[in-house]
């Protein structure tokens, strides 16, 4: 009989404590993010799916068409071809596909890329309705990018 | 083990089948245990796997053997890290490249504040399976803060490829060292009110203690490891008792408890937590300056011929690679093994006769990632 009464008291105590604890939740500071309405600050080293970067010098990018990317990227997802041009050296780049479905954004196509034209882009809202979708051109990307 | 269809058809035994998953809330992920029940007793259980395989075993198979990393990081998505661990150790240990010592903390470090992140999130999402909703909210709160953390290192919040074979591809700088010391003390200041609010709660008490006890003989039959195991009494946790990358190093603690019940189980995860915050501690205490990365890891990364076995400790249990190797530099075949596989076996023989209720408690005791299990 005594340790029913005991156990009822430690038990109602233990509910107490918790409850004391929630109410002060109550007057702390909002934590989370109204997400579509405000946005969280994301990281510079965020990882998104690559892109060719725009080089204040050129003007454009810097891919050599070596394909060293389509080779290492362990799924497959880049495209890249080239032609030879006049006046340019090496190849000149004409095809520069990414499939962003399949890629698992490990980093070794921009670890590997020789002149350092690939770097993540910080987009991160990239849903969409069909496969198709994230069949990226990024020579494309690189001309509408400013 | 099979249903007995003639104990079913038996009116006199009101016996029925009931499906719990593959979409339950607290199976986490894709898994579906066929129970037998009597009244709200489960007599019989059967786990049904392969919801989610995704032929990793074979895709290894296929492709050189450092393009790997991704996929052991989608085994198991809470302990990314960790996965990577083993395998940027298993690829060294074949190819005898040595690590850097800067590299070395980088990867304990970051591999603790993983460790901490998954058992926040098993924390809240156990709690949410015995029905209390406010702890979760609490653990996510702290669990953010990790993966901020990690993100401004990684690039990723949750399945991280941040490992190479011979370091890690991103150095840490001030800022991470000083996030990091903060969540610490953040974290620390923590455990009081998780203590208050969901440790000593009656009700957790009454739905975890006795419940689902494993001693450390059906551990040992089933190859139990992790918390489970640390929860039977076992001190087993291979950064002690085989310790690699640089573990030997530091001061800490193997939480253990006697009892093996769920409640055991819990309290060894939740100290668990401390001790990985003293690791870092440590760690950072003395980072040492240096690369990252080995000067010289070749471009096509060749085993040599032979087997090779990588072992660490994931936050569930022991996570080993094997490798056998032909010499090429795409393995001939990898096996892994995970932890919650083996965790999982022993459902049928730990919930028979038990409540169908406390069936949930000790399923979610287990911390089952089903992603690892069907790998
Ligand atoms: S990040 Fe990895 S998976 Fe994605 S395109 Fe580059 S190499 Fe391929
Ligand atoms: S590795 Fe760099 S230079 Fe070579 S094809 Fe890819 S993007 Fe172009």
């Amino acid at each position: 009989m005594k340790s029913y009464f005991s156990e009822l008291f430690t038990g109602g105590w233990s509910l107490i404590v918790g409850l004391k604890i929630t109410l002060k939740a109550l007057f702390t500071p909002i934590v989370t993010v109204q997400y579509p309405r405000e946005k969280s600050v994301i990281t510079p080293n965020y990882r998104g799916h690559i892109d060719l970067v725009k080089f204040e010098d050129t003007g454009t990018h810097k891919c050599i068409t070596c394909g060293s990317c389509m080779r290492d990227c362990p799924s497959d997802c880049i495209v890249v071809d080239g032609e030879k041009r006049e006046g340019v050296k090496g190849k000149f780049c004409t095809v520069f596909t990414l499939d962003f479905a399949k890629c698992s954004l490990c980093g070794a196509c921009v670890e590997v890329c020789p002149t350092k034209t690939l770097d993540y882009s910080d987009e991160y809202e990239l849903a969409g309705f069909a496969r198709g979708d994230f069949q990226y051109d990024l020579l494309k990307r690189v001309e509408e990018r400013e | 083990m099979a249903m007995d269809v003639e104990i079913l058809d038996d009116p006199k035994h009101h016996r029925y089948v009931l499906n719990m998953g593959p979409q339950h809330p607290s199976t986490h992920g894709v898994l579906r245990v066929l129970l037998e029940l009597e009244g709200e007793y489960a007599m019989e259980l059967l786990p049904v796997l392969g919801y989610g395989h995704r032929c990793h075993e074979k895709i290894a198979e296929h492709k050189p053997a450092k393009s790997f990393m991704p996929n052991t990081a989608r085994m198991d998505y809470l302990g990314a890290l960790i996965y990577n661990h083993g395998f940027a150790q298993l690829l060294e240990r074949a190819t005898g490249i040595e690590v850097p010592e800067r590299a070395e903390y980088i990867r304990v470090i970051t591999s603790e504040l993983n460790r901490i992140q998954s058992h926040l999130l098993w924390y809240g999402a156990y709690l949410l399976d015995l029905g209390a909703f406010t702890p979760i909210m609490y653990a996510f709160d702290d669990r953010e803060h990790i993966l901020d953390i990690l993100e401004d290192v990684t690039g990723s919040r949750l399945t991280y490829c941040y490992f190479r074979v011979g370091g890690v591809s991103k150095d840490i700088d001030d800022k991470f060292v000083t996030s990091t010391r903060a969540f610490i003390d953040r974290l620390r200041s923590r455990f009081p009110m998780y203590e208050g609010l969901v440790n000593g709660n009656v009700i957790l008490q009454k739905r975890l203690i006795d419940v689902g006890e494993l001693d450390p003989k059906i551990c040992s039959r089933y190859g139990i490891t992790g918390p489970l195991l640390r929860g039977a009494g076992v001190g087993y946790d291979l950064r002690k008792s085989e310790p690699y990358s640089i573990y030997d190093r530091f001061d800490f603690e193997v939480p253990t408890e006697t009892k093996g019940d769920c409640m055991a189980s819990f309290l060894v995860r939740f100290r668990e937590m401390e001790q990985s915050l003293r690791i870092i501690e440590q760690a950072l205490d003395s980072l040492p300056e240096g690369p990252v990365m080995a000067a010289k890891v070749p471009k096509k990364l060749k085993i040599p011929a032979g087997d090779y076995n990588s072992s660490v400790e994931a936050p569930r249990g022991e996570l080993s690679y094997y490798l056998v190797s032909d010499g090429t530099d795409v393995p001939y075949r990898l096996k892994v093994r995970t932890p919650s596989y083996s965790n999982l076996s022993v459902i049928p023989e730990m919930c028979q006769g038990m409540l169908l209720s406390d069936v949930v408690s000790a399923m979610g005791a287990l911390d089952l990632v089903i992603p690892e299990i069907d790998r």
